[in-house]
């Protein structure tokens, strides 16, 4: 196994332990932290797939993608983060229950 | 002068002009009302400006900066990406003028700035050329569609737009380790090129099911719809009616866009059928659940569910008859996103009128406002599927496509799923005629909020007449060309 795939299949596993915690966590802010995780995953996968050609300089496009998908994780980031706070003031709890 | 007309850069102006705008009336929140309306019909004109040009010239393309493909963003449009922007310019016109009437100081500060934006990052989706891109759109669209759903700023709102945003965010992760697979067996992200490499791998079944479960969850096709209920049937009335008619839509045209132009042609028939199977539970299901239901906008919601199912019945459709079943989709599209937000505008009347939207007690409403409940019923016609509407032009093309291959299956779903939609909307009209054990503190509902609701309505029945030139300009760069060679 070379490093190319090493990590690509890390950035895979970051992504589905990131998927499982955001299905069985209840807490919202774990909820939020687990689509951190499985973000990250998606981004060493984008990363590590741009020097499959093995030779000195990897290609520069998966870079501007993750660059991108980082500015649109942190305003996500941002919004989930906030819209959790409103909501643990209307109802003093930061979890989701079946009546909302 | 035509001359003139046809160099202008109309699917520029169609992304610029709502972002700047919509920058504009958060730095000059007095002007935003009057900005924000100007934004819209100068939108609805560079629509037309835009069909012009491809009825003239064909298929447009335009590179970003004069950067090529590779490394630049381009734009594209043909017939269908022409369709969902006249959708969204239509429903847009709508929404704005009832909007203009229901938010009121505060609310109308928050609400104009992300409505543009929202705007500004539909019709930048609907021209994209090039699969990243449309992850960027698509995140744009929805965090903007979040914030707007938490505008009430209740629990039931602030819970519905997190359950939302949680999946929104899921649906865009998944989209984007597909296409971090795609580029890397095929070393491009934009559509033409892949187009022409891709071959069956496991690498692209790999990428599709990654892609269609994140863009299936986004348009909360069954299972994946415990989301929209509650996202869409607590946000304010012109959001639901958003919500509903065009968003929902973004993610279904991206899926049908990329299924036809990578997918279709290198994976075998089992996926279609799988869509369609989910389709039709979701019709069943949907309009099962909107049977249930004692709210209003709820029923709205579960309905659209069901209306979602629809779309996806022509995936093993289109294996036989390519054109009919996907100018059925394209029709259908239009015509729901015309008749649900008429409906959810008139939703929105009836509770502002009686401040509830319990359906058991409407109390005759339909004596205080008579135009609402015209908007509701001429809404209903389309979903049911009647003629003549818009509604039922789709579902005609469809069943006709699910006759000539012999799928009885699919059509009884079909006859079946009309006649459940017209139990739910006669269960909406019955109360509405009828006096109820409550009476209501009635609330004056202005004028412009009934005629918006209803002239949507009355556009979602004309959609019937306008068949022949609508289905030409969707033809525009045969958007369905490759299906139409499949045997």
């Amino acid at each position: 196994m070379n490093n190319v795939l090493f990590y690509a299949l890390v950035g895979v596993g970051l992504f589905s332990i990131g998927l499982y915690a955001l299905i069985i966590q209840a807490h919202l802010l774990r909820k939020i932290l687990a689509l951190n995780v499985m973000g990250s995953g998606v981004f060493l996968v984008l990363i590590a797939l741009a020097g499959r050609s093995g030779e000195a300089a990897p290609d520069a496009v998966p870079h501007a993608m993750v660059i991108t998908g980082i500015v649109v994780a942190v305003s996500a980031t941002a919004l989930a983060l906030t819209l959790m706070l409103r909501l643990a003031a209307a109802t003093g709890s930061a979890e989701l229950t079946e009546e909302q | 002068m035509p001359v003139v007309f046809a160099d202008v850069p109309w699917a520029v102006i169609l992304i610029l002009l709502p972002l700047a705008a919509g920058m504009g009336c958060f730095l000059w929140p007095r002007i935003a009302r009057t900005l924000a309306s100007l934004t819209i019909i100068m939108i609805a004109l560079s629509v037309m400006g835009l069909a012009w040009q491809l009825l003239e010239s064909g298929v447009y393309r335009h590179t970003v900066g004069g950067w090529n493909a590779p490394l630049g963003i381009e734009l594209y449009a043909d017939g269908l990406s022409l369709f969902m922007l006249a959708a969204t310019a239509l429903v847009g016109c709508g929404i704005s003028v009832y909007s203009t009437a229901y938010f009121k100081h505060e609310d109308a500060v928050r609400f104009w700035p992300l409505w543009l934006l929202l705007l500004g990052a539909l019709n930048a989706l609907f021209l994209a050329a090039d699969i990243f891109n449309l992850y960027v759109t698509l995140e744009l669209m929805g965090l903007a569609a979040v914030v707007l759903a938490a505008l009430p700023g209740n629990k039931h709102a602030l819970g519905g737009a997190m359950r939302y945003l949680l999946a929104a965010l899921l649906g865009s992760l998944a989209y984007l380790l597909g296409v971090a697979l795609l580029y890397h067996g095929y070393g491009s992200v934009d559509i033409a090129t892949l187009a022409e490499r891709v071959e069956s791998s496991p690498l692209i079944w790999a990428a599709l099911g990654l892609i269609a479960a994140g863009l299936m969850l986004k348009t909360a096709l069954f299972p994946l719809h415990f989301w929209l209920p509650p996202a869409h049937g607590n946000a304010p009335a012109p959001v639901s009616a958003l919500l509903s008619a065009l968003i929902v839509k973004a993610s279904f045209y991206i899926l049908l866009r990329l299924w036809l132009e990578i997918f279709a042609p290198v994976v075998d028939d089992s996926i279609a059928t799988l869509l369609g199977l989910l389709g039709a539970a979701a019709i069943l299901w949907g309009s099962v659940q909107a049977l249930r239901q004692t709210r209003l906008k709820l029923l709205i919601a579960y309905s659209t569910v069901a209306q979602i199912g629809y779309l996806f019945l022509a995936f093993p459709l289109a294996i036989g008859t390519g054109v009919t079943a996907w100018s059925a989709v394209a029709y259908l599209v239009l015509s729901h996103a015309l008749a649900k937000s008429a409906m959810f505008l008139a939703a929105g009347n009836l509770l502002r009128f009686g401040g509830h939207d319990r359906i058991a007690d409407l109390d005759r409403v339909v004596q205080r406002l008579p135009l609402t409940v015209m908007a509701f019923t001429l809404a209903g016609v389309s979903i049911m599927g009647l003629p003549p509407s818009g509604g039922f032009i789709g579902k005609w093309l469809l069943l006709e496509a699910a006759l000539t291959q012999g799928r009885w299956d699919l059509a009884a779903v079909m006859i079946l799923g009309g006649m459940l939609a017209a139990g739910y909307i006669f269960k909406v009209l019955g109360h509405a005629f009828t006096q109820a054990p409550v009476t209501h503190e009635a609330t004056v509902v202005p004028a412009s909020m009934e005629w918006a609701a209803l002239l949507l309505g009355l556009a979602a029945i004309l959609l019937c007449f306008l068949a022949v030139p609508l289905l030409t300009l969707l033809g525009i760069g045969n958007p369905f060309g490759i299906s139409e060679l499949s045997p």
